[in-house]
């Protein structure tokens, strides 16, 4: 068929393999900074480990966004906050119980892992909850998806204050003072113990999801929701009952990422709403309200993110991230795995 | 009726003036000036006689920082009330504008203040031109962003506009040369502060005389009038561009984008301009702010004050009506306010409870501010004052 | 009607005259060339090409779900085709969007009617007109004169269209409040505020009751001979559809079946074939 030349232009630059070629380019654009700037390969490789490392945890918060949109359509802007109220409570966790030895090579001891355990099924709980404060009202009353979004932000900010009063502003560490030293992995590249049980249970959580979504009822009844809601309704899938399930496993996942970031980093207030952008951005990058394609995204994004940290002030991390989604929106705004309207 | 008296009630009396005529509707115009000009310093030496002096100060800052707030309001409901545009970064704009002002009105320190204060430039030009380039600024930077995001869904918006404000606020942080890098951009200089000083040259010298009993520290009253009147401007423009063609393509597109299109209208243009009308105003609203606190830096321009805040303004007080968005900023800046006092009263209290917890007295009144956000979303999200029914010019053609 | 007060150098004259739509040899306004659109697995339009020529009155009739509306929208901008290409006057208008479309001369209405509910009847009318001044934010701001003096010349000719669409009582309320079939004579309204020179009109009878359907049928003929404005109507109502149009093109499963003139169209077996297989047997009713 005869095309004009922009459109022509337009579905060559649309189609999924010009955006893997971006990608590629971006990377191919990296290394060849690196010779310029002279950084050694090893050190652009470590920077990639790391990416892979925190996309991992991305991946977990991603996840939750996009099935919220999947499920719900709607943006949950709150969803970053979830994070840090995981984190936090996980600290309150921390703090109460006796401590007890690190668990070497790892610097945390068992408390983090009963905090961990205790505190994501309590997350999913908080995050149905405020669904059914917020959210629910507004979907009986077929609020403006803007509405829902507004929700999202008081939430969002709600949780915030709420972390702050009882927190303060400063940041903080599950073990305050305690050496956390990096081991080499292989080839000169260092990471902590932390870290590889970090991306470890981020794998295993992904995993669960993955055969949550494909193998379980309430998983196909999530994903024939997310396909077409009244259909859904009307084939006898309860609502309901998926809704409860998205939070629990979006709220539930929301934590288990602010935990683990939290022990990589560090807890800050501040810390989920500065990941929201990272999040979108791997859910826009891997199409809106696919689960697996906001969990290539986020480890796209990890990596871009660390690795860009080689070149520019890494105070700028979460500016790159918007910068790929702001690449995305320009070349393919359905994103890698999205179909062409 | 000392002199000082009459000249803080002159200046009191101008944002008086143009909120007693902004609610009258009767014609000619220029008898509704009078009155209200009347009116308008009427009440103001009521104020200035009977109000304790410190009790006045503070509500002539209130009605300056609800007024600036105003107009950042307008500019979101152009935005947002008028074309459902979903900008969740205020901050942005705000940010841009109040930095240009401040560096296009600045003169580059040099010699040994140069090591305090870097500055990627200062022009030491005046304040209006200063608003200009505010709101030029702000304006660009909508349209870079605006391009590749207004076309999609709302919600692409929304996370772009966040990652803006982010941005603009890590770069303002990081970017020493640019204007200061993390430490405060400092002596920023306050328009017509002669007047509450040494008397101005550009003044004829009877009006000089009138304001020569005015302190440095009446400043504020000099102020007052100067934003109170950008307000009004930002106000009547508005309402003009708002109550025209323009402003019914927009609530057209934001009501049913389909059918706009369909009649011819480049909806994907019109957003741009409403989104740009808006950036522009919230530019200026930065610059107001940048020139009544002298010193910025990035922290003012946090998510919370610099976005959410506004956002409770317009919601509150009525979005899709001018008159809602600055009703809200002043309810809102009132709230704001006054939980400040509460919270100062429960000190002790609160002290009482922990010691850290005095300290956090401002996130307090934000998590109050979230509640009120989430009760009008849920309860009330038409807000004070509803949008107008009509936005024809016809009630001059009736 | 709209010959009064029009809004200066904005709303063209009639371009078609009856000796230029009567000529065998102009070419067709509309030209439709194998267009396919497809929704996930369902083909709505399968290359589907057909001619409509200047100054006529072409019905397009088909089962439900023939396709009719979807190439409505292909035509107009709404959607973008999968393949296949739109021709407007000899101008290749394939995906472009719709408001250029629209100043290309085509003006189409909704099956569904989608009004700008919390404006007035009235705005959504004067609404349409194009070029007008104050749609530049500046206009109203610095000449609020002159956007004030064509408002006055809007609302003038909509309330003439409003008056002829019977829907002058309504002119104040809100598009929401109206009942189906007022909302349907808004669509209409806003196609004739439009002067466009060819109108797509989707099902402008349903809902509408028959006084008023005869009178919009003798507005539609009358704007035809007089001002040269081609139309292309999809209508369920046969005999309407039969006594109006000619030529009538029917669709069946996404493709053009048949066209020519009624008569040759109803009689054909192809088309009863088509109707009966679906759930219409109303075709000669
Ligand atoms: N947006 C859409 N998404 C998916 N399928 C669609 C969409 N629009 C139309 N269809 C399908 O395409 C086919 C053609 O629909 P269309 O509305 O064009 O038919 P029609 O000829 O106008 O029918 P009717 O006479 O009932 O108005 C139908 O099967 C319809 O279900
Ligand atoms: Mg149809």
């Amino acid at each position: 068929m005869r095309l004009r030349p922009g459109e022509r232009f337009q579905r060559v630059i649309g189609s999924p393999i010009a955006m893997y070629v971006v990608l590629g380019l971006v990377l191919v654009a990296l290394v060849i900074a690196a010779q310029v700037k002279g950084l050694s390969g090893n050190l652009l490789f470590s920077l990639f480990v790391r990416g892979v490392l925190l996309g991992g945890t991305l991946a977990l918060g991603a996840v939750g966004v996009t099935l919220v949109f999947a499920v719900l359509k709607m943006a949950n802007f709150a969803h970053g906050d979830l994070m840090t109220l995981g984190a936090y409570l996980g600290l309150i966790v921390v703090a109460l119980l006796p401590k007890g030895a690190p668990l070497a090579p790892f610097s945390f001891g068992y408390e983090f892992l009963v905090a961990f355990l205790l505190v994501v099924p309590l997350v999913g709980l908080v995050a149905f909850g405020l669904d059914r404060v917020a959210f629910r009202p507004l979907r009986a009353r077929r609020a403006q998806p803007i509405m829902f979004a507004m929700a999202a932000l008081g939430l969002a900010f709600g949780i915030r204050s709420l972390v702050y009063i009882f927190w303060g502003a400063d940041f903080t560490f599950y073990y305050s003072g305690r050496a956390r030293p990096a081991v080499e992995l292989f080839a000169g590249v260092r990471v902590r113990p932390d870290q590889l049980f970090i991306l470890g249970l981020a794998v295993v959580l992904i995993v669960g999801v993955y055969l949550l979504l494909e193998r379980t009822k309430i998983g196909k009844a999530m994903r024939a929701t997310a396909d077409n809601p009244d259909l859904a309704r009307v084939s006898g899938i309860d609502t309901g009952r998926v809704i409860l399930w998205t939070w629990l496993i979006g709220g539930g996942l929301a934590a288990a990422g602010g935990m683990l970031y939290g022990l990589d980093v560090q807890l800050r207030p501040e810390m989920g709403w500065w990941l929201l952008l990272p999040l979108f951005a791997s859910v826009i990058l891997g199409t809106i309200g696919n689960a697996y394609g906001a969990m290539a995204g986020a480890f796209v994004i990890g990596i871009v993110w660390q690795m860009s940290s080689a070149f520019i002030n890494p105070a700028y991390g979460h500016g790159i991230a918007f910068l790929v989604m702001v690449l995305v929106l320009l070349v393919r705004p359905e994103g890698l795995f999205g179909k062409r309207r | 009726m000392t002199p000082v008296v009459l000249a803080k009630s002159v200046l009191l009396g101008v944002p008086l003036w143009l909120f007693v005529s902004s609610l009258l509707t009767f014609k000619p115009a220029w008898l509704k000036h009078l009155v209200s000009i009347a009116a308008g310093v009427a009440v103001a030496l009521a104020m200035v006689t009977l109000i304790p002096t410190g009790i006045l100060s503070y509500m002539t800052t209130f009605i300056l920082m609800a007024s600036i707030y105003g107009v950042l309001s307008l500019g979101l409901n152009v935005q947002w009330g008028y074309t459902g545009l979903f900008n969740i970064g205020i901050a942005a704009f705000f940010a841009i504008g109040a930095f240009t002002s401040a560096l296009v009105t600045t003169v580059k320190p040099t010699g040994f203040n140069a090591s305090f204060t870097q500055q990627a430039f200062g022009l030491g030009l005046p304040f209006w031109v200063g608003l200009l380039a505010a709101g030029l600024m702000a304006g660009v930077l909508a349209w870079l962003i605006g391009k590749p995001t207004l076309r999609l869904r709302d919600d692409y918006l929304a996370i772009a506009t966040i990652g803006i404000a982010e941005l603009v606020r890590l770069v303002f942080q990081n970017e020493r040369w640019l204007a200061n890098g993390p430490q405060p951009l400092r002596g920023i200089p306050q328009p017509a502060s002669c007047l509450a000083g040494n008397g101005c040259s550009w003044l004829p010298g009877f009006v000089n005389d009138f304001f020569a009993p005015l302190t440095p520290r009446d400043y504020p009253f000099v102020y007052v009038a100067i934003v109170a009147l950008v307000l009004y401007v930002v106000y009547r423009v508005l309402e003009r561009a708002i109550r025209s063609p323009w402003g019914r393509v927009l609530r057209a597109v934001r009501e049913e984008e389909a059918s706009a299109a369909m009649n011819g209208k480049d909806v994907a243009a019109f957003r741009m301009q409403s989104f740009v009308v808006g950036a522009v105003i919230m530019g200026i609203g930065g610059a107001l702010y940048a020139h009544y606190v002298v010193a910025i830096d990035y922290g003012h321009f946090d998510p919370l004050y610099g976005t959410f805040l506004i956002w409770v303004m317009l919601m509150l007080g009525g979005s899709g009506n001018n008159r809602g968005a600055i009703l809200g900023a002043f309810v809102v800046w009132g709230i704001w306010s006054g939980t400040s006092f509460v919270v100062d009263l429960l000190r002790p209290t609160l002290a009482a409870i922990s010691p850290d917890l005095p300290s956090r007295g401002p996130y307090i009144r934000f998590f109050l501010i979230s509640l009120l956000m989430l009760f009008i979303v849920l309860y009330r999200p038409m807000g004070i004052l509803r949008e107008e029914k009509v936005v024809s010019l016809d009630r001059d053609l009736a | 009607m709209s010959d009064t007060n029009p809004v200066p150098g904005s709303l063209p004259r009639s371009t078609g005259t009856r000796s230029e739509a009567e000529s065998p040899a102009a070419p067709p306004l509309l030209s439709i060339q194998g267009l396919v659109k497809d929704f996930g697995g369902l083909r709505a339009v399968n290359h589907c090409s057909f001619d409509v020529a200047r100054g006529s009155i072409t019905g397009l009739i088909g089962p439900n779900g023939a396709g009719k509306t979807t190439l409505f929208s292909l035509v107009s901008g709404f959607y973008r085709p999968d393949e296949g290409r739109v021709f407007l006057d000899g101008e290749d208008v394939t995906g472009l969007p719709s408001h250029l479309i629209f100043r290309k001369g085509l003006s189409r209405t909704f099956q569904i009617p989608r009004e700008h509910k919390s404006m007035t009847v009235m705005e959504n009318l004067m609404l349409v007109p194009k070029g007008q001044l104050g749609e530049r934010f500046w206009n109203p701001v610095f000449r609020p004169g002159a956007v004030r003096a064509q408002e006055r010349q809007l609302r003038e000719k909509a309330r003439e269209v409003l008056d002829f669409v019977e829907l002058s009582h309504m002119a104040d309320q809100p598009a929401g409040a109206m009942s189906g079939g007022q909302k349907k004579l808004l669509e209409l309204a806003r196609t004739l505020m439009a002067d466009p020179k060819i109108v797509l009109l989707d099902e402008p009878g349903a809902g509408v009751n028959p006084t008023l359907m005869g009178k919009i049928r003798e507005k539609i003929e009358q704007l035809n001979r007089e001002r040269g404005i081609t139309f292309l109507l999809i209508e369920h109502d046969m005999p309407l559809v039969m006594g109006l149009c000619d030529p009538v093109v029917v669709m069946n499963q996404g493709s053009k079946l048949v066209s020519g003139p009624p008569a040759v169209v109803r009689t054909d077996p192809r088309v009863l074939e088509a109707y009966l297989g679906g759930q219409y047997g109303a075709l000669e009713g």
